[in-house]
């Protein structure tokens, strides 16, 4: 298993926020900064891993850094070796690790190794009491920009039922998932979405399935959570349903019915980084951010998405972009009935108890078990 | 080959070392042409083949910090390519060494968790065993459905992969969760004390000193003992092996158990050296790349050693390949894949020239 995400183990007051800092000890001025990116899929595979590699793309333009790569690293003894391997081979001052499970024990046991290498992880799960000062964690608020697809999602569907294939009922996934409920109902509360886990991060042949019997159900929107998300955009393009993205920028897969999509804008965070070694500067341990700060944004609209759609999504994005857009507003209910968010009760995008989210949103069609 | 072994005459030297020539000789003629085939594919993708020969000999053996990286990628796979060899030793094709991999790291996390506190080496050679016993249960079990209920054993095993994934992420999704691994169900961790350490000043740990062990008495078993010599007549003639008398299911469902407890073994060093705890990370792959080490091989279990080595090797120069040529991660599969093609293909030479004539050699 992968995985990224959010997490549980610190309160910060989201944004980009520094706690003690770090700065990386071999850099000299006529020196290129030199940065190891690690993925743990391939780095075409139109998802989570594109989304870094396109990062990485970003920051080796400029003629100061050297950006080296290594895609298809599992969580396990190769990734540590892999990062040694670019320490000692490349020189190495900055790596960034970027699947979820290469944190715990892979990348803290190899930080204190290598205590003049910053190590920064994507998923946000460095704690400043337990983890070592040369690691630090990255990561943005997508389900901002899940909500605008649901928001698009909720104007274009015509049967009023949506269909989320997801990889496992974790707390990341299972927050995307009710945003994407919650925005589409904000326009129509009679919507529906049905959920189908996976069980895994790279399951084709599952999402397939699931993305055939979901058009079969009458369902007319499909959006997702998996690592690649392009054989659910094909099938849903093949099949004539409309389709949201998630990771990268999907409409080459479906270019006739694809609405928008969640992106995450890592090029902005790398570049933020590389300047910030070049500069000397301290690395913050912790950068969190949506909308307001750039980490993540939607994909261009399609053509199919209608005026209203558009007018209404950009209207909450300059609401998170403002930082007063409030998504879990109560009364908020789960889909057995029982009321998770009491009434008049707000809870705001960087309360941690979003972070360990366990129930489905009432609208939903399906159930945490999997 | 068995024939050699038999035939223990004063001048039985000359056929020996013939037959030694021929196991070495063999395989690397079949690993120059696969290099070659593959140079040629690197050209044709306009890359020089002498610079990417360069770049995995430096990225796979070229310095200490590359053997050691090749080493530890071999020890899992030496273990899991037993789970191979020595069912194959008896005819069987078994592929089932992912399944026993993940439910013998399962059950050896468990065992950690639970002895807890007690003195640390009784606690890694107790969760050592349980993972050896739980992988060997798993595998004898493709045996005995074979020997009693004619259930072929390579469907078998392959489908039995799945059920041991589904349970480990049935039970680490939900009874055995650690709360705090949110986003990443795993079990609780077994505690750094009970970690298997590494040698010395190296990086390799002590698992992979175990996985040689365990090749060289499992080679010892199958080529000098009366039970490996019962199990190759198994494989070459089941009904002669009942004729003689020999406990065929017996001997089949041993064999697969031993084969199973290896990579059981592979499994908890897994969670005893390099996790820490259990979770689907232990689905990495290692029970496939075995079976492709065990062929490589030809079943046997010293001849795993280097063939690991060698794979462990393409595997740790990936990244080196993909850092200084750009070339993508596919690039060692199809050094791996060619290599596989042209070792098998070589099997067909196998007794065609006699490399020792020796005087008193009568056939």
């Amino acid at each position: 298993m992968k995985r990224r995400t959010l997490l549980k183990g610190f309160a910060t007051a989201g944004a980009v926020t520094a706690m003690g800092g770090f700065s990386v000890g071999r850099v000299f001025a006529d020196e290129k900064v030199k940065m190891g990116f690690i993925y743990v899929g391939p780095r075409d595979d139109y998802g989570y891993n594109q989304s870094h590699f396109e990062g990485k793309s970003a920051v080796a333009k400029m003629n100061w850094v050297k950006a080296v790569d290594e895609e298809n690293v599992p969580e396990n003894i190769e990734a540590v070796k892999s990062m040694e391997s670019m320490i000692n081979l490349d020189g190495a001052q900055v790596l960034f690790p970027t699947s979820f499970g290469y944190f715990d024990p892979h990348i803290l046991k190899t930080a204190s190794k290598y205590p003049n290498v910053m190590f920064l992880h994507c998923g946000g799960l460095w704690d400043a009491k337990k983890h070592p000062k040369n690691v630090g964690s990255y990561f943005g608020y997508i389900d901002e920009a899940v909500y605008l697809s649901g928001i698009v999602a909720g104007h274009t569907s015509k049967t009023g039922k949506l269909g989320f294939i997801a990889a496992m009922p974790i707390p990341q996934v299972l927050r995307n998932i009710n945003n994407f409920t919650l925005a589409a109902r904000s326009v129509n509360p009679k919507i529906t979405t049905t959920v189908v886990f996976t069980g895994g991060w790279a399951n084709p042949v599952k999402e397939a399935e699931a993305a055939n019997s979901m058009v079969d159900q009458g369902i007319d929107v499909l959006t997702c959570h998996v690592d690649s998300p392009k054989v659910v955009m094909e099938t849903a393009e093949k099949r004539g349903v409309f389709s949201c993205g998630y990771h990268t920028n999907q409409a080459v897969l479906a270019p006739i019915r694809f609405l928008t999509g969640a992106e995450w804008n890592w090029s902005k965070v790398y570049s933020d980084y590389a300047d910030m070694i070049k500069a000397k500067r301290p690395i913050p341990n912790l950068v969190r951010g949506g909308f307001k700060e750039g980490l993540v944004k939607s994909s261009p609209y399609g053509a199919v998405v209608s005026e209203k759609a558009r007018k209404h999504a950009d209207d909450v994005r300059a609401k998170f972009v403002a930082g007063n857009m409030i998504i879990y507003r109560g009364p908020i209910k789960d889909n057995k009935g029982k009321e998770v968010i009491a009434a008049g009760k707000e809870v705001g995008q960087t309360d941690i108890s979003l972070e360990s989210m366990d129930w489905l949103v009432e609208g939903v069609v399906g159930s945490t078990k999997g | 080959m068995s024939a050699i072994s038999v035939s223990a005459t004063q001048d039985a030297w000359g056929p020996r070392l013939g037959a030694f020539t021929e196991a070495c000789a063999i395989p690397v003629i079949a690993l120059v042409i696969a290099f070659v085939l593959f140079g040629v594919f690197i050209a044709a993708q306009g890359h020089d083949p002498f610079d990417v020969y360069a770049t995995i000999y430096r990225g796979a053996f070229g310095s200490w910090f590359s053997v050691q990286n090749s080493l530890l990628r071999a020890a899992p796979i030496m273990l899991t390519a037993l789970c191979t060899a020595l069912p194959a030793r008896a005819g069987f094709v078994v592929i089932g060494a992912e399944g026993a991999v993940v439910l013998g790291g399962l059950a050896a996390a468990l065992t950690g968790i639970a002895l807890n506190g007690a003195m640390p080496l009784f606690v890694i050679t107790v969760m050592l065993l349980v993972g050896m016993v739980v992988g060997g249960v798993w595998i004898g079990a493709v045996g005995a459905l074979k020997h009693y209920r004619g259930v072929n054993e390579t469907i078998s095993s392959l489908l039995l992969n799945y059920i041991a994934i589904a349970i480990l992420n049935f039970l680490v999704f939900g009874m055995l969760k650690d709360p705090a691994t949110l986003n990443k169900p795993s079990t609780f961790p077994i505690g750094d004390d009970n970690m298997i350490g590494v040698i010395g000043e190296s990086s390799i740990h002590w698992g992979f000193v175990l996985a040689l062990i365990l090749c060289v008495s499992y080679w010892f078993v199958s080529r000098r003992t009366p039970f490996g010599f019962s199990l190759d007549i198994v494989g070459g003639n089941v009904r002669a092996a009942q004729v003689c008398g020999l406990p065929v299911g017996r001997l089949l469902v041993i064999a697969c158990f031993l084969g199973g407890a290896a990579a059981g073994l592979a499994g908890a060093i897994e969670v005893a050296a390099i996790h820490g705890r259990a979770n689907i990370s232990l689905n990495a792959g290692y029970g496939y790349a075995g079976i492709l080490v065990a062929f490589l091989a030809r079943q046997n279990p010293l001849a795993i050693i280097p063939v690991a080595f060698l794979l462990g090797g393409i595997r740790a120069s990936s990244g080196v390949l993909q850092r200084a040529h750009d070339l993508p991660d596919a690039t060692v599969l199809v050094l791996q894949g060619l290599v596989f093609v042209c070792i098998l293909a070589s099997e067909m030479f196998y007794g065609r020239w006699q490399w020792f004539p020796a005087k008193a050699a009568v056939p």
